[in-house]
């Protein structure tokens, strides 16, 4: 048998035999290995930083590591402004991704309709997803400046206000900005998400519930929304995603701001204690606050692809 | 109960000529097959009647009434789909009483509907399920019912068969058959199967690049083919087809026999058949092979009793009775004669 096999490789030429590329164990290993380096480089290595420096006392004056249980973790949530933080991270998630949810469907019932210049109004909705965050929030810093603000000088033209209305100098005003932007920036994603849903129902579904006399509250509510839950479930959960650890809308608008913290949310926080006032220790423990909430959501994100699968 | 009528009913996809100037008339509670090759237009047709498809041109008539602009839902029609289109998030009973809920009907009429309609198709213990946890069999009755409820004049089925598997289709046409003939509802009824077609039409509407080539009851377009498309589309194996000068000769491979086994008063057409190869089926026998004075390329099939025996490779003296010819136009492929 080895005989017939070795004879057989002698009489093979030279490019017959198999390229190292066709070897299942080497793809495997070459084609996983960059990834698995790039999470641990770049995801596993600062994880477990931020666990250590949670239960720490590491500031940037006193780097050395000494660990200190729960201490940090302690005077992370005796401070009133984490709860602020934490208080203002929900809101901010919830409203702005109800608002989320009613619109990007609107968008989706819409774009998925016939009619002219389509295409032109599929691209300025998707306009907003393609610029940078940060930019973003420069241009709506701009938008509702005190001073300068276009939607002032508008409202001023048109005989409606007097004097400015200094979006993000007043708690509620700064709190409604903030959401506003979230939406403004996340209602395009869940749009498409939700219309890749909307164009998988089957086609003859939409027929039958037209035979069926349904007729466009009915269809939509009845029919459309409930055959889209589960994909405007992973639109939410995307959202809720970029909404909860988001913290360059805060950062740049108001700084956490109108004073002393009514804007604050837990990135902002984190960032505004850990790295601008150096005490790394507790800008970890309050970062480390995120994580079972962002477990949960994927864990549920999971759970709605598997679902997804079944059905 | 209502006819269907469509007048010159035309529909262009752009360029493409999917329906092309068709006029078609249903008959009280009759059974009107559309029967064609996919792509012929005969969905497209069955969605015009149904109104989920504009007509370019042309009138659908339905109970005498013009329906041209109306939505599908006041037209007093159900449909059901080749996928049944049920609604898999709502329950079989929820599913059958969509089309109630849509009317507004009172609750407990909705109740005794759906209940009444899940009885004549015996699906009375599925109601509180889901489509997905039911068989292919049973969701066709799901979605029969959910057509029934409203009590429709007019019923359109489009190809509701093709997604079950063979044995459960013959139960599920016989099912079919006896519904349609029970509740005697107008129906027209989409496949591209002609024994589906055969089997189950009061008529039979063939069609093939958006034109109905013949309409008639399942013996007429058998016997008496419009045209070779008709002769070669219906039967199988199809009807053979000599080419000649004038004409083109056609007969069917039940009717090609040995010289000999047609009788002389039948004013027998003798042929010369090369059989290349013969075949056999238990009940019958089929020889494949090619007649002498005509192209060698044109096949002909002569369908025997397994009882006869040919030699094959050899050249044999076959005959169709006069009667059993049919003649076609060779440029135009219409039927020229005889006018049995």
């Amino acid at each position: 048998m080895s005989e017939t096999a070795v004879e057989v490789k002698a009489v093979a030429p030279a490019r017959d035999r198999r390229h190292f590329l066709d070897n299942d164990r080497f793809l495997a290993i070459g084609g996983m290995t960059p990834a698995v380096l790039y999470i641990l480089g770049l995801v596993g290595i600062p994880f477990v930083l931020a666990v250590l420096l949670a239960f720490s006392d590491v500031t940037v004056g006193d780097p050395s590591l000494d660990l200190t249980g729960l201490d940090t973790l302690r005077q992370v949530i005796a401070d009133p402004v984490f709860w602020q933080s934490l208080r203002n991270t929900f809101v901010f998630t919830l409203v702005s991704n109800a608002l989320v949810v009613v619109l990007a469907t609107a968008l989706a019932l819409i774009l998925t309709k016939q009619f002219k210049g389509k295409w032109l109004v599929r691209f300025l909705v998707l306009l907003p997803w393609t610029t940078p965050v940060s930019l973003a929030a420069i241009t709506w810093l701009w938008t509702l400046d005190s001073i300068f603000s276009p939607i002032d000088w508008v409202l001023r033209a048109m005989g409606l206000l007097e004097s400015n209305v200094i979006w993000l100098g007043k708690p509620a005003l700064a709190l409604a900005s903030v959401i506003t932007v979230h939406t403004w920036r996340i209602v395009p994603l869940a749009a498409v998400i939700i219309m890749a849903g909307m164009i998988a129902i089957p086609s003859e579904i939409k027929d039958a519930s037209d035979i069926d006399g349904a007729r466009f509250w009915r269809r939509t509510f009845e029919i459309e929304i409930p055959l889209m839950a589960p994909i405007i479930g992973v639109a939410v959960l995307f959202g809720v995603i970029l909404t909860i650890t988001d913290m360059t809308v805060v950062y740049v608008l108001t700084r956490g701001g109108p004073p002393p913290n009514s804007t604050q949310v837990l990135a902002s926080w984190a960032f505004f204690k850990g790295i601008e006032g150096g005490d790394l220790a507790q800008g970890a423990g309050t970062a480390l606050f995120l994580l079972p909430v962002l477990i949960a959501v994927a864990a549920f994100i999971l759970r709605f692809a598997r679902r997804r699968e079944v059905l | 109960m209502s006819v269907v009528e469509t007048r010159r009913l035309t529909k262009h996809f752009g360029e493409a000529l999917a329906v092309d100037h068709v006029d078609l008339a249903s008959t009280e509670g009759e059974f009107l097959v559309l029967l064609g090759p996919s792509g012929c237009g005969k969905t497209t047709l069955l969605r015009m009647i149904a109104g989920l498809e504009e007509p370019s041109e042309g009138e659908v008539h339905i109970g005498g009434a013009l329906m041209n602009g109306l939505p599908p839902r006041t037209r007093k029609i159900a449909m059901v789909f080749q996928s049944y289109a049920l609604y898999p998030h709502m329950t079989v009973h929820r599913n059958i009483a969509f089309p109630l809920r849509a009317e507004r009907l009172e609750k407990e009429l909705q109740d005794e509907k759906v209940h009444w309609a899940a009885g004549l198709l015996g699906i009375e213990r599925y109601l509180e399920r889901r489509p997905r946890q039911l068989s292919g069999g049973e969701r066709q009755r799901v979605a029969l019912a959910r057509a029934l409820v409203r009590e429709p004049n007019v019923f359109l089925l489009d190809e509701p068969l093709s997604n079950l598997d063979a044995k459960l289709r013959a139960a599920a046409r016989d099912d079919l058959l006896a519904f349609q003939r029970n509740i005697g509802i107008t129906t027209i009824y989409v496949t591209h199967d002609q024994v589906e077609a055969m089997g189950m039409g009061d008529r039979i509407a063939v069609m093939s690049d958006g034109r109905i080539r013949q309409l008639g009851t399942p013996e007429q377009i058998y016997s008496n083919p419009a045209d070779t498309f008709v002769a070669t589309f219906i039967g199988s194996p199809p009807m053979n087809l000599l080419e000649g000068p004038e004409r083109t000769v056609g007969f069917r491979p039940e009717n090609f026999r040995p010289f000999s086994d047609v009788p002389a008063d039948q004013l027998p057409e003798a042929f010369q058949f090369h059989v290349n190869r013969s075949e056999y089926l238990g009940s019958d026998r089929y020889l494949y092979g090619t007649v002498e004075g005509y192209d060698e390329e044109t096949k002909v099939i002569a369908r025997v009793p397994v009882g006869v025996s040919i030699e094959e490779g050899m050249t044999h003296r076959f005959a169709v009775a006069a009667a059993d010819l049919r003649f076609f136009d060779p440029a135009t492929g219409e039927r020229i004669g005889p006018t049995s």
